[in-house]
């Protein structure tokens, strides 16, 4: 009875109650309105995709740890986010041998080599973006026109290109929003932005299904707020400042919050709990200088669209912030700890 | 030839223990030694020029040119090169033989030369030649030092050529300049890029640490020491 009551063992002694596989089901759950309206919008060629980069992660993530002896890589749901977040972000009618390509690399690369999952050093899905996008620069910049009037009965030939083919676009094609803006001054009009009736990466479109996703996680404390609203919060200071000192060469803010992936990167991918700092200040700071990377790329940059490669840039320097920032230790003096 | 020669000349013709020929030499800079694959040195040409076949492949010529004639060199001269000033010696020495293979480039492709670049005269400075001339050729004799640079040579040419293979068929979907695949083949840029050197290079020593890791793990408890080093 005693040795039932007292347990005694190493810290931590208070532990939250969600565990892992919890909390990556309920990214999950938060991200199937945005695949659903992905689906929606894009009509089978983006079903596909997403069914092709669900199954390359899968598949990899489970080979790849059959093959040094893991048991059960799959129950923690946390590459089915790698393989849904990876679908999302890139164009709808991407030929399916180059999702499955980046599928392999994203698990392969991103994830596996580091040590598996509590190990990657990078956000795993933009990882297999960042080398489609360096591999087939051309495919991932051409965009599928959205709600075309057969989505659901014609699938578009580029998508069911044969392996190491160039895919043929037999479609109508869509400049996203970012690139009208870039390169021919167009903006888009804020509410469509926000309820993606535009073209783009499939996941991309809808602000508003994923605000509502990320404020799902909030609500149940899964994810940490303060990453998503400095990292937003960043980007519209700076794009009203600069809007507001010259409207005709900087677009407004509430165009850059909606517009690309800004909305899907900042609340599904600069939150990766592995490869985001620890400490609420340094998250805030992490938030921070992502916003401002994007900023940069995407108006003095070449590139229309900066999101990756900032979040990139940002989970490499995650773990200096965390070497920077530390919290005070109890009964110690209020300094900066000296690493 | 007398048993022991003597004075400056002293082991010019000597031949190491076991073969004559000092074929062992010669063999352990193909695999066990390699320079590309196991010492990881000479990385700036690895990685520069290996985009396509043939510029491997003249990468490793010229390397494994300079790399014979220095050698030689180094070896014959290394009882009169006075021990402060042998860096600066070997140096010229390299420069004198990188200067041949720059011309003679140039005179059979110039195509190749512009390639190439600025990476022929860094052939100078590249850590195998000079590593070799310092460890090798300056304490063994004439014919053991040609050996030894022959197979470092060898082994550089070997493992430039399967990063070039690989990246040239999956970048450009040619080898050797002759395409292999019909117009419709996809290219993956990404391997033409310098980051694509570091994704067959990793790719690479993965296979051949695997293979030797497997090697390792196939010999008795003993003998495991020795595969190591």
């Amino acid at each position: 009875m005693f040795k039932k009551t007292l347990h005694i063992g190493t810290s931590p002694h208070i532990i939250g109650g969600s565990s892992t596989d919890q909390i990556m089901r309920n990214v999950v759950f938060a991200l199937l309105p945005v695949a659903a309206f992905a689906v929606y919008t894009f009509g089978l060629s983006a079903l596909l995709l997403l069914i092709t980069a669900l199954a390359s992660c899968l598949l990899t993530e489970y080979f790849l740890n059959r093959w040094i002896g893991k048991s059960s890589p799959l129950s923690d749901w946390s590459v089915t986010i790698t393989g849904l977040l990876y679908g999302l972000t890139l164009p709808p009618h991407l030929p399916l041998w180059m999702v499955f390509v980046g599928g392999v690399i994203a698990v392969a690369l991103g994830k596996f080599i580091f040590g598996g999952l509590g190990y990657n050093v990078f956000n795993p899905a933009l990882v297999g973006r960042a080398f489609i996008q360096a591999a087939f620069p051309v495919a991932i910049t051409t965009w599928m026109a959205p709600f075309l009037p057969d989505r659901f009965s014609h699938i578009p030939g580029s998508t069911l290109t044969l392996p190491f083919l160039k895919p043929v676009y037999d479609i109508t094609s869509g400049a996203t929003p970012l690139s009208l803006m870039k390169f021919e001054h167009h903006t888009t009009d804020t509410y469509n932005l926000l309820m993606g009736m535009t073209s783009g990466s499939t996941g991309e479109t809808s602000a508003l299904l994923i605000l509502l996703g990320g404020l799902y996680l909030i609500a149940r404390k899964m994810m940490n707020w303060r990453i998503p609203v400095a990292l937003l919060g960043t980007v519209y200071l700076i794009s009203t400042v600069l809007h507001w000192s010259n409207p005709d060469i900087y677009p407004g803010g509430l165009f850059m919050l909606f517009s690309g992936g800004l909305m899907l990167g900042a609340v599904f991918m600069a939150t990766d709990m592995v490869a985001s700092p620890i400490t609420p200040l340094g998250a805030t700071v992490y938030g921070i200088i992502i916003g401002i990377m994007i900023y940069v790329i995407r108006v003095w940059g070449g590139l229309p669209e900066g999101v990756m490669y900032a979040i990139l840039f940002g989970n490499a320097v995650s773990p200096h912030i965390d070497n920077f920032i530390r919290p005070r230790v109890y009964g110690t003096g209020k300094q900066w700890s000296k690493s | 030839m007398e048993s022991k020669p003597k004075g400056k000349l002293a082991g010019f013709f000597h031949f190491p223990q076991g073969d004559g020929l000092s074929t062992d030499e010669f063999i352990k800079g193909l695999w066990r030694e390699n320079p590309v694959l196991v010492q990881v040195l000479g990385m700036c040409p690895t990685l520069a020029v290996t985009n396509s076949a043939i510029n491997a492949m003249a990468m490793g010529l010229a390397t494994l040119f300079v790399l014979v004639m220095s050698n030689i060199l180094v070896s014959s001269l290394r009882n009169v090169i006075p021990k402060q000033v042998r860096i600066a010696t070997y140096i010229l020495i390299i420069a004198t033989f990188v200067t041949v293979a720059d011309y003679v480039i140039q005179a059979i492709s110039l195509d190749v030369h512009k390639a190439l670049g600025a990476f022929i005269p860094l052939i100078v400075v590249n850590c195998i030649i000079l590593g070799r001339a310092e460890a090798f050729a300056s304490k063994n004799g004439v014919w053991a030092s040609f050996m030894d640079g022959l197979g470092m040579g060898v082994g550089f040419t070997f493992a430039l050529l399967l990063l070039g293979f690989i990246r040239e068929i999956l970048g450009s979907g040619s080898l050797f300049g002759i395409s292999l695949f019909a117009d419709s083949f996809q290219d993956w840029v990404i391997m033409i890029l310098p980051s694509g050197g570091f994704f067959a290079l990793a790719g690479w020593l993965l296979l051949f640490n695997g293979l030797k890791l497997r090697k390792k793990q196939a010999q008795p408890e003993q003998t495991r020491e020795e595969v190591l080093i």
